[in-house]
């Protein structure tokens, strides 16, 4: 039962970060928005992995969360340097208003 | 002679579209001074080899191999089949155009910063139209967004950066509904292999979750109207090589997972979904026609172009589920022309940029008599994407308009049709500007011949692929990627 509450976990964490990063203006609150994303993504896979009882878990979702932790901190590492970039350039760590034109 | 039959059949080509580009990247980035000349020769034989793979196809049909013998899950399997292989022709055809270009583009320290992100950008495309499982197709989408981000963000600037950075943000919220989507598959079926969840999928509540989930992120990354916010900023702001690269190629790797994944597990189940593609795919035409009218700068003009040219893609979905694989065929048709097209315009667009220093379409000054193959590889672009005959865009439109009409669709007839008037007019509302003379003349600059040369030759070939649909379309078929396979009901 409890691998099921660990993944309704992981969908709020995915939810809740969702959440964060349409309301926060602030470039390193988005950021970290986005990461929380990926650790409920994560959640949900390591938590569906478990078929319950004392069955062993399946490891391929596992492979696949570190397979992830790689892509996130690669991702993460581009974004924080174009936010700094973009600080550098305009004085503030935020998008301009979401005007395209 | 035998001996050329057994190496072309024998070598595993589709390894070699991946790993060369790879490795010429890492090449490109130790020795920056001649890299515009590796990343130019492996092009050509990203090309050839992907001639060597469609030639090993038609004798052999599909290409299915698992690296080292491992398979998924754990593994990673390669696959091409018709559509594939379309795929990969295209991107190494329109990927040689902007390599040539970008040799006389950027110059030095730029130089030294594009080659080895295009090479791996290049990399990550081949891999993710190879790949069999939907997991690999994740970390793939997630190469290509994050080689594309890096590329939009070369120019600097605020404009460029902040561009970059909304894409960024975009991609990665699509890429993490994508995951979570095969989260939900692989619990559901316990398979990310796409042939097997092709067997397993029920329609069920985690499936039509798992769609609505993979199908809202790739949308984004197509930029499909409503989340379309991100695109034209972000095309219009970049260099125009990339401008080109973004919008030719990048754009068509998010829509064929997308059309991988329906074609094989989602469309029996699909639950009406199709009908929601087609309305905003006939929003995404009408409101992106309209809005690349208003524009008065190009390549602003050029990127709603793109937003109301993926429109179309996306009204195939529920003229398919009657007309089936012609529609489909008419699909790749247009994403094949549109590639070659767009990739023209914007480097034509970059032409006019080099030559008058700005990319105001009302200032743009007598460009026919001093820039003529650009205003040429431009009207010819305009041709194909408005869909006149006899070029590529006219095919794929023909096609679909056939299918509505026999399906007594007038609403996608009415579509199809305005959105080749509006698209006709804001092509001529540029080139109606290039025959005079502006208001303030600018100080020109030369533009190189081959700058001008590569735009005209990309156009011709929108053009021709209309001509060559009989060559074309029974590559397609190889291994019938059209036909929907059975899965239960």
């Amino acid at each position: 039962m409890s691998n099921i509450s660990f993944a309704l976990a992981g969908i709020g964490l995915f939810v809740l970060g969702l959440y964060a990063l349409i309301v926060h203006d602030h470039l390193l609150r988005k950021i970290l928005a986005i990461n929380i994303m990926g650790s409920g993504v994560s959640l949900v896979l390591v938590a569906l992995a478990k078929h319950g009882g004392d069955a062993l878990p399946d490891v391929v979702p596992h492979a696949m969360v570190i397979t992830g932790i790689v892509v996130a901190v690669s991702a993460t590492a581009v974004a924080l340097v174009l936010m700094v970039k973009l600080a550098t350039e305009t004085g503030r760590a935020m998008l301009p208003d979401d005007s395209t034109e | 002679m035998k001996l050329l039959q057994v190496f072309l059949t024998d070598t595993h080509w589709a390894i070699i579209l991946v790993l060369l580009p790879l490795a010429a990247a890492v090449l490109c980035f130790l020795f920056s001074r001649v890299a515009s000349f590796i990343g130019v020769t492996t092009l050509f034989a990203l090309l050839l080899s992907v001639v060597g793979l469609g030639w090993q196809m038609r004798e052999t049909g599909v290409y299915h191999h698992a690296i080292g013998g491992w398979e998924a899950p754990l593994g990673i399997g390669l696959y091409a089949d018709g559509l594939s292989l379309l795929m990969l022709a295209i991107t190494a055809l329109v990927g040689l155009g902007i390599s040539i270009y970008a040799t006389s583009y950027f110059k030095h320290q730029d130089a030294a910063r594009f080659w080895p992100l295009w090479l791996l950008l290049l990399a990550s495309l081949n891999a993710l139209y190879l790949s069999a499982d939907i997991f690999n197709l994740y970390i793939t989408l997630e190469l290509v967004g994050l080689a594309a981000v890096a590329l939009a963000s070369l120019t600097g600037g605020p404009d460029a950066l902040a561009g970059a950075m909304r894409y960024l943000l975009t991609t990665l919220l699509g890429s993490l509904a994508y995951l979570l989507g095969v989260a939900l598959l692989y619990h559901g079926y316990g398979s990310v292999d796409i042939a097997i969840l092709a067997t397993q999928a029920k329609s069920e509540p985690v499936l039509w979750v798992a769609f609505g989930l993979m199908g809202t992120g790739l949308a984004l990354k197509m930029a499909l109207v409503p989340l379309h916010f991100w695109l034209p900023a972000t095309h219009a702001n970049a260099s125009a090589p990339v401008s080109a690269l973004l919008s030719a190629l990048v754009i068509k790797g998010a829509f064929y997972i997308l059309l991988r994944l329906w074609l094989e597990i989602f469309a029996p189940h699909s639950g009406g979904a199709e009908t929601l593609f087609g309305l905003l795919g006939s929003v995404a035409v009408i409101w992106g026609s309209l809005q690349a009218l208003r524009q008065t700068r190009l390549k602003l003009l050029i990127a709603y172009s793109t937003v109301a040219q993926l429109g179309y893609l996306f009204i195939a979905f529920p003229l398919a589920t009657i007309a089936g694989a012609t529609v489909w065929i008419a699909v790749a048709y247009l994403a094949l022309s549109h590639a070659l097209a767009k990739a023209a315009m914007f480097l034509a667009a970059g032409n006019l940029i080099r030559f008058g220093g700005h990319d105001r379409i009302a200032d743009l000054d007598r460009v026919v008599q001093r820039l003529p193959l650009t205003a040429g590889a431009f009207a010819l672009a305009g041709v194909s994407i408005i869909g006149l005959p006899p070029s590529g865009g006219f095919v794929g439109k023909w096609l679909l308009l056939e299918s509505a009409l026999s399906q007594g669709r007038w609403d996608l007839v009415m579509v199809i049709l305005l959105g080749s008037l509006l698209a006709a007019a804001y092509v001529f509302k540029v080139l109606g500007r290039t025959f005079t003379k502006a208001p303030v003349s600018h100080e020109a600059h030369a533009v190189p011949a081959r700058m001008e040369w590569v735009a005209l030759l990309l156009a011709c070939g929108a053009i021709l692929l209309g001509f060559l649909a009989p060559l074309i379309i029974p590559l397609m078929d190889i291994g019938n990627p059209f036909t929907i396979s059975g899965g239960q009901p």
